[in-house]
């Protein structure tokens, strides 16, 4: 499946795992890899919810513009469900 | 090459760590949360496993394992057995 | 164990009970030093954990290192049956090895001449080390952190790695619960070779994506 997802660009203080650089970020779902506690929670000693984690690929056209190294290179990196919406109409 | 065995008490920092996270005490996230929470300087300012133990501590006291003042007398305590690790370690 | 002559201490790396030092007790105790013994201690006497338990932990993180991952490599190359599994979930081919990796979920990536993976953990130092053991110290710097997503290619060309223009890289930022291992590319030269003398040629650095196995002589 190669479905097209933005992370989200909250900045909520705390633990998250969304690192910075990948917030507003539009990639393509490369694999899904089943659920597991939130760290949002699990950070803070409480019980967990259970979240679905993907993998998610970026660009680094898209992650760092015309200053990229290799605009066709890539990160892959793993994002929770709530942290991913819908990404904008493809340009 | 750029590898360096650990000092025993970085081991044992390690060890804490696995061994209190597998007895659930806290998890990997609480560890995380606590290292952030120690700012960007932190990791100018201290080791690894400085910033390590400090993280463990920092968890086992807010779950309750121990007390502020149980750990401040125990560090107190330790400084006048000797004044190198070996001295003043149990063994 | 008496403490009572400190001032014997610098005898030839002796301890006051005329037992040799190891050569890190015998710096100054640090705060941080202080800390560490008192968790410990406090965490033995609230029965939580015991000397024994944190001993044997030691030695098992201290038995784990890029060898078991060097035999995982070298069965992939010589077994498609178990690389196809490995490819599929590692984290299971490496406990089908009889590597005790613990609850690590691990994803192995396979470098091609198309590809070339690379690991990192930008929030941390995420790494697989109950199969690798513990990460080299330049993984944890800052600067491999935020490099590694962002100029891959210059920071393996300082690893003296330079990859043609129609290759591609693949980053893997260890973000949550997954941690990654390359599957490095069978150096050319070493085919027939036996598993054994295959995982001699795998160095740590091809397992993370900063280098390439070694050639055969």
């Amino acid at each position: 499946m190669a479905e097209r997802v933005r992370v989200k660009s909250m900045m909520p203080p705390g633990h998250v795992r969304a690192p910075a650089y990948l917030r507003g970020k539009t990639g393509v779902i490369e694999r899904a890899l089943g659920e597991f506690g939130n760290p949002e929670q699990l950070a803070y000693g409480l019980k967990a919810e259970k979240k679905p984690l993907y993998r998610v690929r970026f660009t680094m056209a898209e992650l760092w513009g015309a200053e990229a190294e290799n605009p066709e290179d890539t990160v892959d990196a793993e994002a929770y469900a709530h942290w991913l919406e819908e990404a904008p109409d493809a340009p | 090459m750029d590898q360096h065995d650990f000092a025993l008490w970085e081991k044992r920092v390690d060890a804490l760590m696995v061994i209190c996270s597998s007895k659930g005490l806290f998890t990997v996230d609480g560890l995380r949360r606590a290292l952030e929470d120690m700012g960007e300087d932190a990791f100018e300012k201290h080791t690894y496993y400085e910033r390590w133990v400090a993280a463990v501590n920092q968890n086992l006291i807010e779950g309750g394992v121990y007390t502020l003042e149980e750990l401040g007398q125990r560090m107190d305590d330790i400084a006048k057995r000797g004044p190198t690790y070996g001295e003043a370690t149990g063994g | 164990m008496p403490h009572d002559h400190p001032d014997h201490f610098h005898h030839e790396g002796m301890s006051p009970s005329g037992h040799p030092y190891r050569q890190d007790n015998d710096t100054p105790l640090t705060y941080w030093q202080r800390m560490e013994i008192a968790v410990r201690e406090l965490l033995v006497e609230k029965g939580v954990t015991t000397p024994a338990e944190i001993a044997a932990q030691i030695d098992l993180m201290d038995s784990r290192s890029p060898i078991n991952g060097a035999a995982v490599v070298a069965r992939a190359w010589t077994d498609p049956g178990f690389k196809a599994r490995l490819l599929a979930n590692a984290g299971d081919a490496a406990r089908e090895m009889g590597f005790d990796i613990g609850p690590l979920h691990l994803v192995a990536v396979e470098n091609t001449d198309e590809v070339h993976n690379l690991i990192v953990c930008t929030l941390c130092s995420c790494y697989p080390r109950n199969l690798l053991g513990l990460p080299p110290d330049w993984y944890k710097t800052r600067a491999y952190r935020s490099r590694a997503v962002r100029e891959p290619r210059k920071v393996l060309e300082e690893f003296g790695l330079t990859l043609p223009e129609k290759t591609t890289v693949r980053v893997h930022d260890s973000t949550a619960d997954m941690r990654y291992i390359v599957l490095p590319a069978q150096p050319p030269g070493s085919e027939g070779m036996s598993a054994a003398e295959l995982a001699a040629l795998v160095t740590r650095d091809s397992m993370i994506g900063t280098g390439l196995p070694r050639h055969p002589e």
